[in-house]
This record gives structure tokens, sequence and C-alpha cells, in this order.
């Protein structure tokens, strides 16, 4: 019988064979990242006494979420950060610069195929996309794996999902996995790794498998991954990565999937999941008119350079709507250079939009907040009340064509009815 | 009947429905705390200060499917360990939340059957060790842990597990 990548990432990891869904083994994960929690982790390893570090060439750390530090508190916590850099030597440290802690490790060649990566992020299965078996932990856990060099972990079962293309046009990634999500409900991957196939996957950029594979999070998956493929190589050459040290690892023909989905997207139409759960998502004829008060295009679900020249093809000559606020948070600095350098931070500007430091922003709630009664069409993987600001305002998640073309209008429209130069 | 041991917790109960997100339990803004007891007084604060004093006067929280879906934040079960709670009794967890939960200390049981039968402010008791969840005169099993998880627990949670450990193997 066929083995899965799940089973097969984690007898590399744990030096075991023979293993099955259900087990559970002591794993070595190949990076262990932490964000604006490493001041946490730090702390509890000072609690423990300061025990020798298993591998310090393991340990990523990107002050991504609260950045730059609004407050003193804040501040010391990244010193500390900075500190313990220092003193323990360590080399993979990203400071308020660089971006999202995802896209950066990616970008920096820190991300293989075959590889076992925790962090203390729920969406790190945004590591599949480059066919490494990325999932979210505790801080607990990364400080453990810091002194250990290992974690439990439980062998998954595979969902395998295969979406049927090409998508209409204006119709994106980021809306396939919200009707997917909506479909199967927020706990319908619970537990599973699961696995993206079939030709539309294979004819998606990297940066478009990040979208479907951190978004699968929001399903409740353990793991989510695409085989890794030609594509995956141009990208980690692209970025640094000597191709020679790569070992892919994919499910076997013949491997058991507990759960299949297909779905046809061919004549899906843009989707929006609706305040405050990410699985209450309705097509955009649902709710288009809706007024918002902000727009935020960010986070590691939708920040990359594509979604935001996708953004800018909608926003190019327009302006933004009177009274609504465009906010833009690139989710690296690598992008927003790359943004800058080719004029569309410039069309962004021109348009209205609020351009911010790279970073999580408004989706970890630093920045962009709202106040009571406000609504926020966002391209990030949550709507969870209260998450930006007050507890009475309103979330809606969208792709970034609905978002920008919502920007100019000043209510949820669809991108099909935009008309946007050639 | 209602004596807490080692392996038995339990007490007044508030009960949830599904899907009870991180950010509900505890808001992102929060997390610049580390303290359970500073935690514990935001914790379930966008549902309003009615649930947040019945919740000081609980000791088992109740819930449905998927709870404490969201972020990796392990403040989400450290905040329920400082506001007094003892167990999570719930239809189904997340990945992250039960790992968590089982990391810092807090037990957490998949047990739907209990779920169905347990009314808001029932008093509610969890033994770990036997896998039974009691609600007055009834019992309903789960699947007790496997022995890593109760060691984990029984020390308080994974790092008191390791500090432990280490200190044993110096002796």
């Amino acid at each position: 019988m066929g083995r899965t990548f799940a089973v097969k990432a984690l007898e590399r990891a744990s030096g075991e064979t023979g293993l099955v869904p259900g087990q559970i083994v002591d794993a070595y994960p190949d990076l262990y990242m932490s964000h604006t929690a490493t001041w946490r982790c730090i702390k509890t390893w000072e609690r423990m006494g300061e025990p020798e570090l298993f591998d310090k060439d393991r340990i990523a750390m990107v002050m991504d979420h609260i950045s730059p530090a609004q407050t003193a508190k804040i501040a010391g916590d990244h010193r500390l950060s900075r500190g313990f850099r220092d003193k323990m030597g360590i080399k993979n440290f990203f400071d308020v610069n660089a971006g999202i802690a995802h896209v950066v490790l990616m970008e920096n060649g820190l991300v293989k195929p075959g590889n076992l990566i925790i962090g203390t992020d729920s969406h790190s299965t945004i590591y599949g996309a480059l066919g490494a078996l990325g999932t979210g932990v505790g801080f607990s856990e990364i400080t453990a794996a810091w002194v250990t060099g290992k974690l439990w972990m439980r062998v998954p079962e595979s969902m395998k999902i295969v979406v049927k293309g090409p998508l209409p046009a204006g119709v994106y990634p980021k809306d396939v996995m919200l009707k997917l999500i909506g479909d199967i409900s927020a706990d319908g991957a619970t537990y599973f790794s699961v696995e993206f196939h079939g030709d539309w996957v294979e004819s998606l950029s990297t940066s478009e498998r990040m979208t479907l594979c951190n978004l699968a999070m929001e399903a409740g998956a353990k793991n989510a991954v695409v085989p890794p493929d030609a594509e995956t190589m141009r990208y980690l050459a692209e970025h640094g990565v000597d191709l020679d040290t790569v070992q892919p690892l994919a499910s076997d023909p013949d491997a058991v999937f507990e759960r299949a989905i297909e779905l046809d997207a061919t004549e899906l139409e843009p989707q929006i999941a609706i305040p405050h759960n990410v699985d209450d998502v309705v097509g955009i004829s649902g709710v288009a008119g809706t007024k918002v008060d902000q727009v935020f295009i960010g986070s590691c679900a939708n920040a990359k350079y594509d979604d935001l020249a996708i953004a800018a093809k909608y926003l190019k000559g327009n302006r933004i709507a009177p009274g609504v606020r465009l906010v833009v948070t690139p989710a690296s600095a690598d992008i927003m250079a790359k943004a800058a350098a080719d004029g569309i931070v410039t069309t962004l500007i021109e348009s209205g939009a609020l351009i911010t430091n790279p970073g999580c922003g408004a989706c970890a709630g630093s920045g962009g907040a709202m106040a009571d009664g406000e609504v926020t069409l966002s391209t990030a993987n949550r709507n969870f009340r209260g998450r930006m600001g007050s507890y009475e305002s309103s979330i809606y998640l969208s792709s970034p064509a609905v978002a920008a073309a919502s920007a100019v209008t000043g209510v949820i429209t669809d991108p099909r009815h935009v008309v946007v130069p050639a | 009947m209602s004596a807490v041991t080692k392996d038995r917790l339990g007490g007044k109960s508030i009960v949830f429905g599904d899907d009870i997100n991180t950010d509900v339990i505890i808001p992102g803004r929060y997390l610049v705390s580390i303290d359970p007891v500073e935690l514990g007084a935001h914790a379930f604060e966008p549902l309003g200060p009615e649930v947040q004093a019945k919740l000081k006067e609980s000791r088992v929280v109740v819930a449905g499917r998927n709870f404490g879906c969201g972020s990796a934040r392990e403040q989400a079960s450290t905040c329920l360990i400082g506001v007094g709670v003892t167990a999570v009794v719930a239809r189904s967890y997340s990945r992250v939340f039960f790992r968590n939960a089982i990391n810092t200390g807090l037990v957490a049981v998949e047990c739907p059957a209990a779920v169905d039968a347990i009314t808001e402010g029932d008093e509610v008791w969890v033994d770990y060790e036997a896998g039974t969840v009691t609600v007055g005169d009834r019992s309903f099993p789960f699947t007790p842990f496997p022995p890593v998880l109760r060691e984990i627990l029984e020390a308080g949670g994974l790092i008191e597990h390791l500090m432990k450990k280490f200190a044993k193997e110096k002796s």
C-alpha cells in the first residue's frame, strides 16, 4: 500500500518506518519558527534554567506581528529577542523591517520540500506551498523544541482536494478556498494532512499555492501541501536554495486518502466570508452593495506581489470612494521593494491607499482598528469578532480583486463588473 | 462525590456552542501578557461581562464542535487556567488548542455524549485516569489519554514535565 506525504515526512523526521495514521511519534523538525511570541519562548527558556539549545541553526525568529513596536513593553520584548540572538548566535533572525514570518522564511530559502517545520502561528500550514510539512504549535512547544529538538506528533490521515479549473476571469485561488471552507466547514479538515492535486493546482505559482495552503488551516488542517514540481524548483532556485540539497516527498499514486473532495471552479463566482466565521461563505451576489468603512489588503493569505499587482489593476486610474480607508500592508520587504520598483506602490498611493510597513499589520490587530459598527473588507484569513478593534465591528473576507474593486465603490463589489484598462 | 484529586477535576459548568475561536477566548490585544491571572481577566471578553462573570464561577468549560479554532496562541488555554477553569469538555477541538491545553496542563476531553447531557450550571467531573465525565449520577466514557500526554498533564504542562525530567537526569 502506498504511503502518503504526511507519513513519509513524519518517517523522515522521526527516523521510524512503517508509520500509520493515528500513531504518536517523536519527530525532529528541521526548523522552529517563532514570531512575536519569541520573547515568551525566551522567558520560558530562562525559567527552565537556560538549558543548552539542541541546534541553534534550526531556530528562526521573525518580529512580524507587532512591528514596529507600539509601546515600551513591546520594544522591550523585541530587545529581549535581539539580545538572545546575540548571546546565542541565532543566524536566522529577521527584525521588524522584514515582513510576515511565513513569507520571509520562504523568500530566504529556509523552507524546503520534505521538511518538517513548526511555528508559533497556526498558518504555518503555508509551508506546504513548497512541499514542506508545516504546522502551528504553541510557544511552550517551540521552547521545548529549542532544547530537546523534538515534539510529539500524531500521524495524520490525509485528504485529497482536486480543483477543476480554469477559473473565470476575476475569480482567484482565494475564492476557491473560501468556497471550499464554506462547503466543508471550519472543522471539515481537522487533524488532516490536506493535499491539493490536479491540473489547475499544478498551473499555479508558488505564491498562489501559499494562499491555498495558508487557508486550509481555516478548515482545521494540521498541514496542507502541494506536491513539489518544476514550479517549486524554480521558486527554490530563485531564492537561493541549492537544488542538490532538495529531496522532495510526495504521496505514492496508490496512497490511501481517507477523504477526497472535488471542486468544480470553472463557473465559480467571487466568494465572501461574512462575519464572524470563516466558513460563513456566500457568493458575492448575496452581499454585493454592503457598505464598507475600510478595506485591508494584507496578511499571509493575500498580500504577496501578485496580490498587490491584482489590486493595482483595479485601482489604476481610479480613486478610492470618499469615506473609505484603504490600508495596504505588503507581506514582506522584498515584495514591497519589487512593487515599488515597478510602479505598483505608486498606483496604490495615487488611488488613495495608505501603505504601511510589511508585516502582519491589521490582521494581527496592529493598526487598522475599527470603531463600533464599522465594517472592514479584508483579504486576510480570519474574520473573528473583535480581531480588528471593536467587538461590535465586522470583518468580511475576499480576494484582493474584490477588495480593490470595493475600495473604489465603497460597497462590496464584484470585480467582474468593473471595467479595467487593458 | 465532589473531592478534587490528581486525576479528578471539576465543578460548576459554563456551556458554549460550536466554533468558539481563539480571538473570542482571548483577544489578540492581550497577548502582550504572559500572566495567567491577568489573561484570565480578559477571557471571553468579546461575549460581554455577563458571560465573564459566569465564567469566574465555573470550573468546567463545556463546548460544542471545534472549540479553540483559529490562532495557535497558547494564551487561549492559559487564560482559562488563570480564571480557575480546570477542565474543558467538548464535542471536538481544533488541533492547536488541544495541544496547547495539554501542554499548559489544562485537561481537555472529547465527550459528545456528556456535552449532550450537560445543562449550564451542572456540576461536571472529569476523571482522566478512568476516562469518564460525570454529570450528576450519569457517567460518560471517553478514550483515555496515551501515557505520554498523561505524564505531561500530571507534571502541570510540557515545560514542567521537561524540567522534572532534566532534574531527574542530573541527580
